[in-house]
């Protein structure tokens, strides 16, 4: 049987996110709450967490984590980043044992910086650099896969429940102002560490649920700049488009969004002619990344998070608001069980962006 | 003697036959009984449809040679027949290549089930606009950070179904009034081919598109202004690599005057454009005309699916042209030399999906539109092009069928009686042009609304999603080079 990588699966799933605009850093705990009500949303195949300002210590260099399958895989790895970054901390990450999570790969943790030598030889910025070089170890070294490759953020994630997987990783020791999670449902697939949610590169991670039906014109797409879908996944193609159109081509995250869930032409057509013509100049010019078919993400990124459906709303999404703290999920049952009073509660529209960023800084 | 006509005791010697038959093989002895000269006769179908008592028959003429594993019947004709004339043999429509696969028959469509759901066209959205023209390679801002529309000029399709270019001379200036207008009709474009366009079409200018062929037949300032778009074309996938001969008879009245080319005399295309020798005179012919139409107009460039179309096409793309369109090996034509229909050229699935793959490693897709066009028969061989990489389709043989056209392939002897692929004014004026338009635009939207049924089903509502989305196919009865090329799974797996 073919695994994951080598076949694209399917997967419905559960999505949550809570976001502290003040900054306020809170532990793993009401995230792993917060999912673990949508149990039934997954079904033990997958299950993970990204969490923002959570290594303040280290927040300059970028923090990767990687699973290897064998020691040959993290010495090459190693190998490979210690000729093009200094390499400020490496560490096992420590997890609990826990029955109900095995196969564990070896998972480590890099606090790393280019080395600025090469990086001035590379005429990239150091974003371009890190993300080229990870995108290298996975593409081309057997059994190394980066998890995750931002600055003072991670991505925590295995096979299994996602409750299971918070109590594995021992997510309640880390405090961050922004937290996502997922469980996955995947339909025929003996689950993969690497495929499991959030997927991400540098900054910026996607929990997803959904079957995106313009998967591979969109794959094809985004190949053609530089990124490789190893996965098979929507959420890295989602990732990798969401990157394509902030990072190289400058738009912001709200016209991303009307990129990948446009509004309808006949949407477009009774809108005031400045308007019309930005949102007509957003489809014609970046028609390959309309997505089409159910979704509903999470976006995390430095300083915000994003959530948006698929323009039909074909997947639920709800969110929420109390002081400060904004909550996104599948489910409403998911955010009342952690803010059983919120000030303001909504489904958000298909295709309506939902951005959430830190007081006083401007949205990505 | 390939037909033989035959008519039952129903007959009613109304002679209507008589009348419809252009090509002399029904004929009325003393102005009363029937005479069939069965050589003579195309199968056109034409006096079968009108006959008010259904009473006659075409069948293949049962009268064989000796069968022979090697020669056929058709191949010992030819022979005798060139024997005879020491001619080239002349064909046209599409290429008849038997044992050239057809590639949209062994490709089969996915559709939505449980893991996502399907969309119904007749509750949701479905939209079929597609936008064909160059792509900047990045976004620009102004001062103030506002986003700067810098797109080139681009047609505007409501269905991705276009009318292929058929000029006028190889068929009537009636087909001419019916595909302007019916395009009009239907927000799409039709395309005058290499004869020019006629004046009383001028109004139609926004959706005609303009040819500029090697023999430059009616191309003047006003002309390339009077369109939406200027195609220069290199081929056609009927005879790559060869021009064209429209013969003096052919010449008369207002094709004369449209072609810009003296009556009575032939107007003979080049077999290539005597200004482009190379890939770097094309771009100068794709600057001049942007400078000629104020650089307000996407220039298209047709080329015929040939072997290495694949670099061709990104040679093209390179050249400053915003679109390019490509033709298939099955792609019709007025008149073309049989041996260069039957066997140059390459299908059009795989050239698409050649040159699609070849444009996106080259990491230039997104910078230029494709049309595909070739041998399309329905709205599923459109949608498979479009998955394999296409922007939208090009319809001509389809198109004439909707006018009448049986395909009976005898368009190079200019009788076509029905008054489609001909100047005779006793023929051309069997079609009615509003009748004809509406019948073309009844075909596209029937074929628009089996495409939405089709992407409706596959869970995808915007027709750029579909563009390229190879694993909407399936392959069946291909072997793994063949799938290889069409980027696409066998069934199943």
């Amino acid at each position: 049987m073919r695994k994951e990588g080598e076949v694209r699966i399917s997967s419905g799933c559960a999505i949550s996110g809570i976001f502290c605009r003040d900054g306020k850093r809170i532990t793993g705990e009401a995230i792993k709450k917060s999912i673990a009500v949508m149990h039934n949303r997954s079904n033990g195949l997958g299950g993970g967490f990204a969490a923002y300002g959570i290594y303040p210590q280290y927040k300059d260099y970028f923090a990767l984590h990687i699973f290897y399958d064998s020691q040959t895989s993290r010495e090459e790895s190693e190998r490979f980043l210690a000729k093009r970054f200094d390499i400020i901390n490496l560490s096992k990450i420590p997890v609990r044992q826990t029955p109900m999570i095995s196969d564990a790969p070896l998972i480590w943790r890099y606090f790393i910086t280019p080395l600025p030598h090469l990086l001035q030889d590379s005429q990239l910025d150091e974003d371009e650099y890190t993300s080229r070089a990870t995108i290298m170890i996975n593409d081309s070294i057997d059994g190394a896969y980066v998890v995750s490759c931002g600055k003072d953020m991670g991505v925590f994630k295995a096979v299994g429940y996602p409750e299971d997987v918070a109590d594995f990783y021992r997510i309640e020791e880390y405090e961050g102002y922004s937290w996502t999670a997922h469980g996955r449902y995947p339909t025929n697939t003996p689950g993969w560490w690497a495929g499991s949610h959030p997927f991400s590169l540098l900054d910026l991670t996607v929990v997803h649920n959904g079957e995106i039906s313009s998967y591979d014109a969109n794959r094809r797409a985004v190949e053609m700049y530089g990124y490789s879908c190893n996965l098979l996944t929507d959420t890295e193609v989602i990732t990798y488009i969401l990157d394509y159109l902030t990072r190289k081509q400058g738009l912001t995250l709200k016209e991303s969004s009307e990129v990948i869930a446009a509004p309808f032409w006949t949407t477009i057509a009774i809108k005031d002619e400045e308007e019309r013509i930005r949102l007509s100049y957003l489809r014609k010019m970046f028609s390959s990344f309309l997505i089409t078919g159910p979704f509903s993400i999470l976006v995390g990124f430095r300083g915000g998070m994003m959530a948006l459906n698929d323009r039909l709303k074909l997947r639920s999404l709800v969110a929420a608001e109390k002081g400060n703290v904004v909550y996104f999920s599948s489910e409403e049952a998911a955010i009342r069980v952690i803010e059983d009073n919120p000030d303001r509660i909504w489904a958000p529209r298909g295709g309506e962006a939902v951005i959430a960023t830190l007081n006083g800084e401007a949205g990505l | 003697m390939r037909y033989r006509i035959r008519k039952d005791d129903s007959c009613i010697s109304c002679l209507r036959c008589v009348r419809e038959c252009s090509f002399g093989a029904i004929t009325a002895e003393s102005g009363k009984a029937l005479a069939f000269h069965h050589d003579k006769c195309t199968d056109c179908q034409r006096c079968v449809s009108f006959c008010p008592a259904g009473a006659i028959y075409i069948t293949e003429d049962e009268n064989r040679f000796r069968k022979n594993a090697v020669f056929s019947d058709d191949e010992i004709k030819e022979i005798l027949l060139q024997a005879e004339t020491g001619g080239v043999l002349l064909s046209s429509m599409g290429a008849s290549g038997k044992n050239v696969p057809i590639y949209f028959d062994k490709m089969l469509l996915n559709a939505s089930q449980v893991t996502n759901p399907s969309i119904d066209p007749l509750r949701e959205p479905m939209e079929t606009a597609v936008f064909l023209g160059r792509r900047p390679e990045k976004a620009e801002r102004d001062i103030s950070g506002r986003i700067i529309d810098n797109l080139p000029p681009h047609l505007e399709l409501r269905t991705p179904v276009m009318f292929s270019a058929m000029s006028y001379g190889a068929i009537s200036l009636n087909v001419h009034k019916a595909l302007a207008a019916a395009a009009e009709k239907l927000g799409t474009y039709w395309n005058t081919g290499e004869g020019g366009l006629h004046e009383s079409l001028y109004p139609y200018k926004k959706n005609t598109i303009v040819q500029v062929a090697s023999g430059r037949f009616g191309v003047h300032e006003t002309y390339l202004n009077t369109a939406a778009a200027i195609e220069i074309k290199i081929g056609q996938g009927a005879k790559p690599g060869i021009g064209g001969h429209l013969t003096g008879r052919k010449i008369i009245g207002d094709v004369s005057k449209t072609r810009m080319v003296p009556e009575g005399l032939d107007a003979i295309s080049p077999a290539p454009h005597h200004d482009i020798y190379s890939i770097e005179d094309l771009a100068q012919l794709v600057m001049s005309i942007k400078e000629v139409t104020g650089h307000r107009k996407p220039v298209i460039v047709k080329v015929a699916a040939v072997h290495n179309i694949a670099p061709i096409a990104s040679g093209i793309a390179r050249s400053g042209a915003d679109i390019i369109s490509i033709d298939g090996y099955r792609g019709g034509t007025g008149a073309a030399p049989k041996r260069i229909r039957d066997n140059v050229g390459i299908p059009i699935e795989l050239a698409i999906a050649s040159v699609d793959q070849r444009l996106r490693e080259e990491r230039i897709r997104d910078r230029v539109s494709v049309i595909a066009s070739g041998g399309i028969r329905n709205s599923s061989d459109a949608v498979k092009a479009i998955a394999l990489g296409a922007d939208a389709v090009s319809i001509g043989t389809a198109a004439l069928c909707a006018l009448g056209c049986h395909i009976c392939a005898s368009c190079h002897t200019g009788r076509c009686a029905w008054g489609l692929a001909t100047q005779d004014p006793e023929l051309t004026k069997r079609l009615d042009t509003e009748k004809g338009a509406e019948r073309l635009v009844n075909l596209v939207n029937a074929w628009t609304r089996e495409i939405k049924e089709i992407m409706g089903g596959m869970g995808i509502n915007s027709i750029e999603a579909l563009r390229g989305n190879r694993m909407a196919l399936c392959g069946i009865d291909l072997n793994a080079k063949e799938l290889e090329i069409l980027g696409i799974r066998y069934a199943g797996e």
